[in-house]
């Protein structure tokens, strides 16, 4: 599928008129508002037109199968993100000449990445792209994208932000060790220091569990017990039987933490476990990039204006994406420039900062390209903290306690 | 004879004393109602859904309060707390700034990058302009010429030529713009960035940037350090400004531009009031729930008042 969006101003408004509440006002609006339109024309027209073209490229992934149907995964994730991001940047664009471009590929299964990407890059050297990171890192060393800026809007891998990293990618998700470190930063908080592990099979299952066993590591907790899920039993008939017996030989421990980040078993753990114990991890307290459950800094603004063109709650990797095309907004409108070399130095100099509607300026990690960020522990109802948390402190910015800080980072390409 | 003299003494002084300070509690639907002169709670009113921003008509006879999750500006009895009427004010209204001609309220809705203006009188809505993504802070000129949205997404200040009902400059200002004020008489504006921790200073003349500032406060990481909400003491040359989860009030020397202190106050700190004289502030502090009174004298913070849950907005009325 290859779809295009252009987001002028007055598009941006149609799409808002759509589900305006407050529509006894409208004929008055839309006279009022083509004459400022008119006005905006005359007042741009002067100025030099700025056009960035993004690129966006979604990688078909063939998802494990799940016990519960209960949560599909929506068909726009990440891309919803995006939009709303565009939308954002068309209106502040729309006051100084700068308009933005999204050109979308969403691949279906047997579609080829490399030639998707090729394709795009050819277009723009602006590319947010969701793929696993091997995917990435072929679409990162193809020649077309020497010089360019892309951005990994899904992939938490650790490697990617360490020995694996590349000089023209950059980072809108959060790593898995942020969100590992922003768990191990609550049980040190509580006390909470003696922890268990149940991990599923899958990739995405063990490379988070291996970023939590390194944030255990590095915050002094203890892993006193490990287990690996590989029942094939469908649980919804069985949980109850089956997860007090098969966490009754991890012994008694304060926490118990699932690394399943495809929703396949964990659902059926909590409540189940033979002691009476919290349940942390890819369900119970999670720590995630993004919730419907934030609300403050402003969030519920972008949780409602989401949510109204979108129909559907913002997730992390919507957040992610949001986040990437928002930060090449912010870099036209501050550089009044759409070339490449000059939105990247920009991006990773110390006078960008991202409003990202966490509660403080988000900034790019200049030893390997990742986005700081605040992240919210949550469990489905409620937002229970936002690390990293009072008393974590650093001798820069509290932020780089979350993820790989300098010295941790075995990336060598930004120096 | 005594009894005569003490009532007059009470009825002489009560004029000066009797001021009130209303703040909007966000997430109680109420506004908390201070006296400046026992600096107690005195009423607790009900107001729609999310209360955000707060004016009086100029005669104070009339309470203006955004009652954002409404969709509506209710318009209140300062005396009863009655709600007299809802005027139509667009989607979301967050903070509005009333014209000096008494007349109309310019809104900033903010789900709807619409700035709104309303005319009281005749409840219609006059012009919807349209400015940046998430407009909040809103500022009218003395001389009622200049109308200023501010968006929070879109960072900027928008000039609005209140006559024409026309955005005539947009002006960029740093990260997550929340609050503005006009001072000397028109010609200076002044624009609080949250999330950019700073303060941008514009000759209105000509719209160009004269100053910019932040702040330091030892032991706070900068990224707390959030300018919002600000006042000016009335010789204009002292400016409070509230500095949000940083939990305290900078006073800055308004002709150099220089912190001279950092108050302590309570949590998540917002908005703030003066009484009368403009010797006692009182700041709404929306995490801890509370209003800190500053004595503006000594600038030392002198009681906290508990009101109702995440008060935002404050305005004085005599």
């Amino acid at each position: 599928m290859d779809l295009r969006y252009r987001s002028t101003a007055t598009q941006t408004k149609v799409v808002f008129w759509g589900h305006r509440k407050a529509d006894r006002f409208f004929s008055m609006r839309w006279n009022i508002l083509t004459t400022v339109m008119a006005g905006f024309v005359l007042c741009t027209a002067a100025q030099a037109e700025v056009v960035l073209q993004v690129g966006y490229l979604s990688v078909f992934e063939t998802l494990p199968p799940t016990l519960s149907n209960l949560d599909p995964e929506p068909a726009d994730i990440g891309l919803a993100g995006a939009q709303t991001g565009l939308d954002d940047n068309a209106t502040t664009g729309s006051f100084l000449g700068h308009s933005y471009d999204l050109t979308v590929r969403q691949l279906k299964e047997g579609e080829d990445p490399l030639s998707a990407a090729t394709d795009l890059l050819a277009q723009s050297p602006f590319l947010i792209v969701d793929a696993t990171a091997d995917v990435l890192l072929t679409i990162a060393d193809l020649p077309q994208a020497q010089g360019a800026i892309i951005f990994n809007a899904a992939a938490g891998d650790v490697t990617l932000r360490s020995a694996d990293c590349r000089v023209n990618l950059l980072h809108s998700v959060p790593s898995d060790a942020m969100r590992t470190d922003a768990l191990a930063q609550f049980f040190v908080s509580r006390r909470w220091d003696d922890l268990v592990m149940i991990s599923g099979t899958h990739a995405q299952d063990l490379t988070y569990a291996d970023a939590m066993r390194r944030s255990l590591t590095k915050f002094g907790l203890r892993l006193s017990g490990e287990k690996t899920w590989a029942f094939d039993a469908d649980m919804r008939r069985a949980a109850s039987q089956e997860v007090p017996l098969f966490t009754q030989d991890l012994g008694d421990y304060d926490v118990l933490i699932l690394a399943d980040e495809g929703h396949d078993f964990g659902r059926y753990v909590l409540y189940n476990t033979w002691y009476p114990r919290p349940v942390a991890g890819s369900e119970g307290l999670s720590a995630l990039t993004w919730s419907p459950v934030i609300e403050q800094w402003g969030a519920a603004q972008l949780q409602s204006r989401f949510t109204a063109a979108h129909g559907r709650n913002m997730t992390g990797q919507d957040y992610a994406a949001w986040a990437a095309i928002r930060t090449l907004g912010e870099a036209v409108t501050r550089t009044n420039s759409a070339d490449a070399a000059t939105l990247r130095a920009y991006i990773l100099s110390d006078d960008f900062a991202l409003a990202g509607f966490k509660g403080r300026p988000l900034t790019y990690r200049a030893w390997n390209g990742q986005l700081r960020q605040p992240i919210a522990l949550v469990h489905p109802r409620a937002l229970v903290a936002d690390a990293p948390l009072d008393g974590f402190l650093h001798q820069t910015n509290e932020l780089d306690t979350l993820g790989l800080d300098r010295p941790e980072s075995k990336c060598e390409a930004f120096e | 004879m005594i009894r005569t003299i003490v009532f007059a003494a009470t009825c002489l002084a009560s004029p000066a004393l009797g001021g009130e300070i209303w703040v909007t509690n966000e997430k109680d639907n109420t506004v908390s109602v201070i006296s400046t002169e026992t600096l107690e709670v005195i009423h607790t009113y009900a107001t729609g859904e999310r209360p955000r921003g707060i004016t009086f008509s100029r005669d104070y006879s009339r309470v203006y309060i955004c009652a954002s999750d409404s969709d509506a500006v209710q318009v209140m009895d300062p005396a009863t707390g009655e709600i007299l009427h809802d005027l139509p004010s667009g989607e979301d209204p967050e903070q509005f700034v009333l014209h000096p001609d008494d007349r109309h309220l310019y809104i900033a809705n903010e789900d709807d990058a619409v700035t709104t203006v309303v005319d009281v009188e005749s409840r219609k809505v006059v012009a919807q302009i349209d400015v940046g993504v998430e407009p909040e802070g809103m500022a009218v000129s003395p001389d009622g010429r200049i109308v200023i949205t501010t968006s929070e997404t879109t960072n900027m200040a928008h000039w609005i030529d209140a006559e024409t009902q026309r955005i005539f400059a947009n002006t960029l200002v740093d990260s997550r713009p929340r609050h503005a004020e006009f001072i000397h008489d028109g010609a200076q504006l002044w624009v609080s960035s949250e999330i950019g921790g700073s303060i941008t200073v514009f000759n209105v003349a000509d719209q160009t940037e004269m100053a910019k500032f932040s702040f330091e406060i030892q032991g706070v990481h900068p990224d707390r350090v959030q300018p919002v909400g600000f006042e000016f003491t009335a010789d204009e040359k002292t400016a409070f400004v509230a500095l949000g989860p940083s939990n305290h009030v900078a006073v800055v020397n308004a002709e150099t531009f220089e912190v001279e202190e950092y108050i302590l106050v309570g949590r998540r700190v917002w908005h703030m009031a003066f009484n009368d004289d403009k010797s006692l502030l009182f700041t709404t502090n929306g995490v801890s729930g509370d209003v800190t009174v500053i004595d503006v004298a000594s600038r030392r913070a002198v009681k906290s008042i508990k009101v109702g849950r995440y008060p935002w907005g404050a305005a004085y009325r005599p």
